[in-house]
């Protein structure tokens, strides 16, 4: 069995743990076992009915009062007991923030190794797998020798199966409750409380298309053309690291290697020479718009359009025409 | 509070990556070296801290004698002593790398007394294997907590904030505490002439771990399918806005 933990939100399974779900049924399908996920709180058991068709043959569901919150020990602990219960050959999780933890933390306590952000995996032995480092501008080919192999999804390196999930509701996979055994040090770190998002503008992460702001804004002031740019198009802002180092942005807006991950239909990358450090958080954008003075600049090595020009004259030319042709 | 800051030298890739001939590791012969942005953040913080509450701050690395670069460097901007953990420069697997870390913990705990909070970055710039510090954690038996973006310690406590679906997780840990930081934790300062002159006069205590690796274990490097594409350049300057908007409407993400 192949277990794969599938992290969720209002109900869905998020969009990285259904590529995670993607590779776990590839290997399943190498191996001829059968995949496992196991969901944790409230809307858990609503979740596995997108997991349907072949993404999952059961669904381990744990509603555990004590999990009400997230707690990443006793996430890995009630993990770990069901690998004592049902000995998957290989455990997974998505390369999120959450996966990453929940994953290390059960690697720590049964004392194997863990590869994390892997792109692909060839079942045997040796058990071989590519995995990303430098967040993914160089890539490892390594041997993972462990009697369980855990692993960790890089995100948006699999295509999800869209095939595999249809039909998902018809199908949806055998749920078992499942209660752990939890000790007051598994729930010794727990969210005490949760600040809410802002829900006013469009979520970077979220966002079909995102204007993107680098060294040549040039200021804070700089942003309003961006803003506003952003705003006809129902777009968020992101930016790039020298931005959020120089103070001109809030860090939560980093595209890039120590920021976000952004898989957008559309990039519109102003002033941002590219570097791979942010190239990295963009690359899985569908297009890419660069609008740079230097035609040179490395972002034009991975954008599919580019205007070459200021953009403080290019932005508000292209604002005042989407006006003019909508009528805004 | 006594704070340790574990730090790890990469490579500064600022442009394309190459590779050594045989493929295993990046050709750094025209490459400067750094740490990570969010090791910049944990030693910054390590500094304030101590700065507003008073203690010692001590800076951690396991790499070869040449990683002493990355130890002045934080020692510039204020850490007060370092430790190099010292390698003949080979890629250390987490397994071998935790575990090096943790009898160090041991060895300066036993000599120094307790560190009150130990800072990792969230992962290093580098191989990126997210697991170090929660695997010294959990042999010290200390809690942890990952991707921190803001840290409130004080009275035998930390608050510790991350961001979480465009909101915040608050925990609250009791010390000694080890958290994984992320950049945005702080602005981190440039360090001072002077402060690089008393970084030159700290002490930094060596020690020579043997490895007990546990894998992954790397085969090769190689980089990624070029994602390079063919740029259609629509125009130049404000003239081409009509060319943009037209690219917007055909894409289909204008007029919804």
């Amino acid at each position: 069995m192949i277990l794969g933990l599938v992290e969720h939100a209002d109900g869905r399974p998020e969009r990285l743990s259904l590529e995670m779900l993607t590779l776990a049924g590839r290997l399943g399908a190498t191996t001829g076992e059968p995949v496992h996920a196991v969901l944790f709180g409230q809307g858990a058991r609503e979740a596995t009915g997108q997991l349907g068709g072949q993404r999952a043959a059961l669904a381990h569901v744990v509603e555990s009062h004590q999990l009400a919150v997230f707690a990443p020990v006793a996430w890995a602990a009630a993990i770990e007991q069901l690998m004592a219960a049902h000995a998957p050959s290989i455990v997974m999780a998505a390369g999120s923030d959450r996966g990453n933890e929940v994953m290390a933390h059960v690697a720590a306590r049964t004392d194997l190794p863990l590869a994390a952000n892997v792109m692909d995996a060839t079942p045997g032995e040796p058990f071989r797998l590519t995995r990303q480092r430098w967040a993914g501008s160089l890539l490892e080919d390594a041997v993972l020798d462990a009697p369980t192999k855990l692993l960790t999804v890089a995100p948006h390196a699999v295509a999800i199966d869209e095939a595999a999930g249809a039909g998902a509701a018809a199908a949806a996979p055998a749920i078992e409750p499942f209660a752990p055994t939890l000790t007051d040090d598994d729930l010794r770190v727990a969210v005490v409380r949760r600040l809410e998002p802002d829900r006013s503008g469009v979520s970077l992460t979220d966002a079909k298309v995102v204007v993107g702001g680098g060294r040549g804004v040039g200021s804070p002031e700089g942003f309003s053309e961006l803003e506003e740019l952003a705003e006809l198009l129902g777009a968020a802002v992101g930016v790039s690291r020298v931005v959020t180092s120089s103070g001109w942005r809030p860090h939560s807006q980093q595209i890039g290697q120590t920021g976000l991950r952004i898989a957008p239909d559309l990039y519109i990358a102003c002033g941002i020479s590219g570097a791979i450090q942010h190239i990295v958080g963009a690359k899985a954008a569908k297009r890419i718009l660069a609008i740079n003075t230097d035609p040179d600049a490395p972002i034009m090595s991975i954008a599919d359009y580019a205007v070459i020009g200021d953009l403080h004259q290019v932005v508000p030319a292209i604002s005042a025409e989407i006006r003019r042709v909508t009528g805004r | 509070m006594n704070i340790l800051v574990c730090v790890k030298r990469v490579p500064a890739t600022g442009g394309r990556i190459t590779l050594t001939p045989d493929g295993r590791d990046i050709d750094t012969r025209y490459l400067g070296f750094t740490v990570s942005p969010h090791e910049e953040c944990g030693v910054e913080e390590a500094v304030r801290i101590v700065e507003a509450q008073g203690g010692s701050s001590t800076v951690l690395t396991l790499g070869p004698e040449v990683a002493t670069e990355q130890l002045r460097d934080a020692m510039a901007i204020g850490i007060d002593q370092a430790v190099l953990l010292e390698t003949d420069g080979a890629d250390w697997d987490p397994l071998a790398t935790a575990g090096a870390i943790v009898d160090a913990i041991r060895t300066l705990e036993a000599e120094g007394g307790p560190f009150d909070l130990i800072l990792f970055g969230n992962e290093a710039a580098d191989t990126g294997d997210f697991q170090v510090g929660v695997r010294v954690a959990t042999a010290l038996g200390r809690p942890f907590v990952a991707g921190i973006k803001g840290i409130d310690a004080g009275d035998g406590r930390v608050v510790a904030r991350r961001e979480f679906g465009g909101g915040w997780e608050v925990f609250e840990l009791p010390q000694p505490a080890v958290l994984g930081v992320k950049e945005g934790l702080n602005l981190p300062r440039y360090p001072s002439v002077p402060g690089r002159l008393r970084a030159k006069k700290k002490e930094i205590v060596r020690m020579s771990p043997a490895p007990r690796p546990g894998g992954p274990t790397k085969e090769r490097l190689r980089l990624p399918q070029s994602d390079e594409s063919t740029v259609e350049v629509i125009g130049t300057g404000p003239e081409a806005a009509p060319a943009v908007v037209a690219l917007l409407t055909r894409l289909g993400v204008l007029g919804r």
